[in-house]
């Protein structure tokens, strides 16, 4: 018995590198701030300047004031340490609050841009990209982003800014002592990069590692009532333990010997500086002796010349996994809409409810395979068509054109003699009620799931509604009537209760063409009963496609259409169809042929 | 933050690790607390003419303290970070074993989606705490101690005017400690709002489409949307003032040095070294200082997050096997319920009222009813998925509370109404109840659930991987796959919740045949909606309300002329209704087949 052993590849460092196309489109976010941006970063610099200045003026205090024997240099220089000070503090505290306004504002505007995507969204799309990496992209892709903003982009710049401030004051002060500082970096350089190199591998394998362990546990979770039914538990604690979560401390801990050296190696670069600075400017080696004030003002700044350095290797590893979240979201907004209302499209008119197939073929855009050839078909005003047919035939893809979910790849589609492209989709959908074949309750109260179906319906038109498909009386018998809340995914309601309140739903918004996708699963013969009546009631005086499971269903439509390998092979009434002894028949036949 | 205390209980097995880290830890400050000195030291005597040696000595200390520094901080913060992954390790382990023995009622009122952030995101939060902060923490400490004594020693009056602003820097770290936790939950919880938002917007996405509710889902998406705006700026606007606050008051103290010590200098009071080394000792406290705001922070995430994993760990499994558990062998199949009541937890009428019901080894027994009549609850008290209330339920004659748990559970096979199957191979989810099975056995299975040929169709056969990172099956094809998993157990009882009812009229033919092999020559619990899949059954509970009002065979309920005898005919309508009109086509039609010739 093989067990997958490696974990799952993760998709946390970008694919490209630095992919320009990406940079651009995140930039485009950040466009409507620009001036705040601007603002923060002059901020920034006030705020390194401000930073900057204390250990000169420190110095000034020490060499021009104390040893000097000036009363009045010392006060000044304190006086102006003090007004650096406040410089300071109000340059931190607005610009942290400019950015991180700024930020949120930019994430508000992504998290806004991305929903407002999904909604347009072609529904194949969804069966490709599963909920949980969406969720992954709205909310944790796009805190990656915020963070970036926040914080790193402008500690990257005012990284940048204390590293030149400090230099060029330095230079200013001791070139000698300076040069001495400097002659560090090529080590420091070497170490860098050494270090990154290998980093950045062992970020990935850590990530790797972390999403194996919460992709381990989140499904062990789900699925907890089928590990206990199978006596798993050991087995999977088993794995769990030593595989899995092993692993992933495995290469932590792999990571962080490696990260562990980094901080003090620059913290013994900083020593030797130090150490340099003293001994050359303490022993007077190739020159004077420096000042008491210099020497001290050297050691301030040595710590702070090897913070930036220290921070901006740091900051890479954000930056990675920030472009790596780019990445992902640009990829998401990128996909493209494949129903799309055109520019010139109008509102359709209100409809009688005639629908028609003019040679209508449909293949999805990944796949050529025709999945309907074809179809010609017209659908009179208040006609009842019911679909039959084996799984994979294209009934759904049929019902899902004339929704408009997607468009034919061929032919045309009118209602009312209107092709459907050239209409917008709301005002087409708004005169169209659709039941899926999983009746999808939303959170909130049983009342607000009917009304969904139209949102100004007043109380009474809920209720009437629900005693029309004959859901009142459970509804009723609920511990709060139709103010019960429905948990998540509706499960504390039967499969045939669902039903009838997504039937209340389509009932309320009162369309002319009703697409019907039967539910496949069996419910008990009492509400079997009162969804056959709920049905009529609901199929009555509208134009209705049915994706037909029931038998009864089938047996009253005004017209069946038996859908095989993309095209309609045959179409009548239900005896017509059971005299040819073709499709139908057989379909119909095995039905019973057990009982 | 008393919380943080039960980090001790984690910390238990690691106590050898956390004394050798602090130990590293005060080193290290020790050293820290030497340079200063020697800058004192050099600025005092160094600077003179002929002091040549001095000042390399100095410089010498310096550069062999930086290395003793290095290794000590090298040490520390591996040691820091290997005890924080291994908590991390320890508690992933505690929490996924202790979720997957916890009773189904623990996980029917506890959001999975819940416990699965929980797991994941609270002990993210412990662990960087754990990592950075702890040390971090306990530096902060450190250092303030030693600098204050050195401070104290070097020159008190000044000491007490350079820690002057310690003080409103202590009262507004621990003020904002207080209020960040808050600010964070408000955060927290907004954001759990948008992605339980996000989630059900996706999963309905073609209800939304259906009704074109777009406009009315994006302005409720952008509200909740604002609101996480709205808490993040709350949290950022206190922050933002804490921030520089905290460097101020340290620079605060610099100035207060310079401004007193000067003039003390000035008096002939202190040396300029001494000022010099009481600036630098303060200086020292300005990057714990600026962190203290992040510790705060992060102590207060892992305080909550502490607090939420303790409370699933606090929380007791109430089915476990007995402590002197029976083993009872290879079952025979007997089930008898003794006077069994079982009501859920948090509800106020009973499920099962009263059910006393004797099985014999080997007999297929079905259950029909109106849903919420108590069928699954029945059935779910055999494997121990729930305890009874009252009563008993006893396999092979004993009472399954006093059975070993994996030994009882083994024996049983259970198909669910949904199966849900794992995102790996076909050939692990069908092994999935004996990870050892041989290739011959799987696809032994796999015919026998009439699953062997699609799977065969698949691109990798019985190594396809299904799930999010696999191919996608269809209701039938999962159902089948379960079917077969079920029958790897090669199970004493079988139980089939409801097993064909999601599936189409062809799926279900093919499944019939599947479950008809798998009952034979073991004890069966069937719930089904088509009296179809009944008929055959020794034994027929009807079920209404918690009761089981009728039993019997197909024939002996149909005599009674009860609530069995409406469901058939109610049933039966349909399938009257086609064969009449067979009979008209066949009038029409001469030479088709007779009614007979379908079953009937």
């Amino acid at each position: 018995m093989s067990v997958i052993i490696a974990p799952p590849p993760s998709d946390d460092l970008p694919q490209k590198g630095f992919d320009p196309q990406v940079t651009r489109q995140l930039l485009a976010f950040m466009k409507p701030y620009q001036g705040q941006i601007y603002f923060a970063l002059l901020l920034m610099a006030v705020n390194s300047f401000a930073a900057i200045s204390g250990p000169y003026l420190v110095k000034m205090a020490l060499d021009d004031g104390l040893r000097a024997g000036s009363f009045t240099t010392l006060r000044l220089a304190v006086l102006l340490y003090l007004a650096a000070a406040i410089l300071q503090w109000s340059a931190i505290y607005f610009r942290v609050f400019l950015m991180a306004r700024v930020g949120q504002s930019i994430i508000y505007d992504l998290r806004s841009r991305l929903f407002s995507h999904l909604q347009e969204l072609s529904l194949s799309f969804f069966n490709h990209y599963s909920v949980g990496r969406i969720i992954v992209r709205v909310i944790n892709d796009v805190n990656m982003i915020r963070e970036f903003i926040t914080w790193a982009m402008l500690a990257i710049a005012r990284d940048l800014f204390t590293l030149v401030g400090i230099i060029i004051v330095m230079l200013g002060m001791n070139p000698r002592l300076s040069l001495a500082t400097f002659s560090v970096m090529p080590i420091m350089i070497v170490i860098t990069v050494l270090f990154r190199k290998r980093s950045r591998e062992n970020y990935r394998k850590t990530r790797t590692a972390i999403s194996w362990v919460n992709s381990v546990l989140a499904e062990n979770i789900n699925a907890v009532r089928v590990v206990q039914s199978f006596s798993r538990q050991e087995f999977n604690f088993d794995f769990f333990k030593n595989q899995v979560n092993l692993n992933n401390l495995q290469t932590h801990l792999k990571a962080v010997k490696l990260a562990a050296l980094f901080f003090p190696a620059v913290d013994f670069l900083g020593s030797l500086a130090m150490g340099l600075v003293i001994a050359i400017g303490g022993s007077a080696f190739l020159g004077e002796a420096v000042s008491p004030g210099v020497l001290v003002a050297f050691t301030l700044y040595i710590n702070r010349f090897f913070d930036p350095i220290r921070d901006l290797s740091q900051r890479f590893d954000t930056f990675q996994s920030t472009m790596a979240s780019g990445e992902r979201i640009i990829g998401l907004l990128n996909a493209p809409v494949e129903v799309q209302d055109q520019p010139q499209a109008r509102e359709l008119p209100a409809i009688q409810g005639e629908i028609e197939f003019d040679h209508v073929s449909f293949h999805y855009s990944d796949d050529p395979t025709p999945v309907l050839e074809d179809v010609n078909l017209r659908i009179q005003p208040g006609q009842t068509v019911a679909l039959v047919g084996k799984t994979g035939a294209g009934k759904t893809t049929l019902i899902k054109l004339v929704s408009r979910f997607h468009d034919p790849t061929a032919g045309i589609l009118r209602v009312d003699g209107v092709d459907l492209r050239t209409v917008t989709q709301a005002s087409l959908r708004s005169q169209m009620g659709i039941v899926l074949q999983d009746p999808f309750l939303f959170s909130g109260t049983v009342r607000d799931n009917i009304r969904f179906g139209r949102l100004n319906a007043t109380d009474a038109e809920v209720e009437s509604a629900a005693r029309a498909v004959g859901a009142d009386e459970f509804v009723q018998n609920l511990r709060l009537g139709y103010d019960t809340p429905v948990e998540e995914g509706g499960v504390i309601l039967s499969q045939g209760q669902r039903q009838l309140i997504s039937f209340a739903r389509a009932l309320l918004a009162d369309p002319r063409i009703l697409i019907l996708d039967e539910a496949t699963s069996s419910v008990d013969t009492q509400t079997e009963r009162i969804i056959q009546q709920a049905l009529t009631r609901l199929l009555k005086g509208r134009t209705s496609i049915v994706i037909a499971h029931r038998l009864s269903t089938v047996i009253n439509a005004d017209l069946i259409l038996v859908i095989h390998d993309g095209r309609v092979v045959e179409q009548g009434s239900h005896s017509e169809l059971l005299a040819r002894r073709g499709m139908y028949y057989n379909l119909y036949s095995m039905r019973f042929e057990d009982q | 933050m008393k919380q943080l205390l039960r980090l001790g209980e984690l910390l238990r097995p690691y106590v050898k690790q956390t004394l050798f880290t602090t130990f590293l830890l005060l080193l290290l400050t020790g050293i820290e607390m030497v340079f200063p000195s020697i800058i004192q030291w050099v600025v005092d005597f160094g600077l003179k003419p002929g002091q040549m040696r001095l000042v390399l000595i100095a410089a010498g200390a310096i550069i062999g303290l930086g290395i003793l520094k290095s290794i000590f901080s090298y040490y520390n913060r591996f040691i820091s970070e290997w005890i924080a992954n291994h908590i991390a390790y320890d508690l992933r382990n505690r929490l996924y074993n202790h979720l997957q023995n916890m009773p189904f009622t623990y996980h029917d009122h506890m959001p999975s989606g819940q416990l699965i952030s929980r797991v994941i995101e609270d002990v993210r939060s412990l662990q960087s705490f754990t990592g950075h902060g702890i040390t971090e923490l306990v530096r902060v400490v450190l250092l303030t101690l030693v600098i204050t004594i050195i401070l104290f020693s070097t020159h008190a009056r000044l000491a007490v005017i350079a820690l002057l602003p310690l003080i409103p820097l202590v009262l507004i770290t621990t003020d904002f400690g207080k209020r960040i936790g808050n600010m964070f939950l408000t955060v927290d919880n907004t954001l759990g709002e948008l992605s339980s938002h996000l989630q059900e917007n996706v999963t309905g996405v073609q209800v939304v489409r259906a009704f074109s509710r777009e406009e009315h889902e994006i302005t409720n998406f952008n509200l909740t949307n604002r609101k996480l705006y709205n808490a993040q700026i709350t949290v950022v606007s206190n922050w933002s003032r804490i921030m520089p606050t905290t460097t101020l008051l340290i620079t605060v103290s610099t100035i207060l040095i310079l401004w007193f010590g000067g003039r003390m200098v000035l008096a002939d009071q202190l040396s300029i070294g001494q000022l010099v080394a009481v600036n630098s000792y303060v200086l020292l406290l300005m990057m714990p200082a600026q962190q203290l705001g992040w510790l705060v922070n992060a102590g207060g995430e892992a305080s909550a997050g502490i607090q939420r994993i303790f409370e699933i760990l606090d929380h007791h499994p109430e089915i476990h096997s007995p402590t002197q558990a029976i083993n009872p062998g290879e079952l025979t199949g007997k089930v008898e319920f003794d006077n069994v009541n079982f009501k859920y937890k948090n509800e106020q009428a009973s499920t099962l009222h009263q059910v006393n019901l004797t099985v014999y080894p080997n007999q297929v027994i079905a259950l029909i009813g109106t849903t919420g009549s108590g069928k699954t609850t029945l059935v779910n008290l055999i494997p121990r998925f729930y305890d009874v209330t009252t009563g008993a339920v006893r396999v092979d004659g004993h009472d399954v509370r006093d059975l070993d748990l994996t030994l009882l559970r083994r024996q049983i096979g259970i198909v669910l109404q949904t199966s849900l199957l794992f995102s790996t191979s076909i050939r692990e989810n069908i092994a999935y109840g004996r990870p050892q099975a041989s290739e011959e056995e799987i696809i032994a299975a796999a015919k026998a659930a009439q699953a062997h040929e699609f799977i065969l169709e698949l691109p990798l056969g019985y190594d396809t991987v299904i799930g999010e990172r696999g191919i996608t099956l269809s209701g039938g094809q999962r159902q089948r796959v379960a079917i077969a998993r079920a029958l790897l157990l090669n199970p004493r009882i079988l139980i089939l919740d409801d097993s064909t009812s999601s599936v189409d009229t062809e799926t279900e033919h093919l499944l019939q045949r599947a479950l008809s092999h798998l009952m034979e020559g073991r004890t069966t619990f069937i719930i089904a909606q088509r009296l179809s899949s009944v008929r055959r059954a020794d034994l027929i509970l009807v079920m209404d309300q918690g009761h089981i009002v009728e039993q019997g065979t197909h024939a002996e309920l149909l005599a009674k002329n009860g609530l069995y005898r409406e469901i058939y005919q109610l049933q039966l309508e349909d399938q009257e209704k086609f064969h009449e009109d067979l009979e008209q086509t066949r009038q029409d039609l001469p030479g088709l087949p007779r009614q007979k010739d379908f079953g009937g």
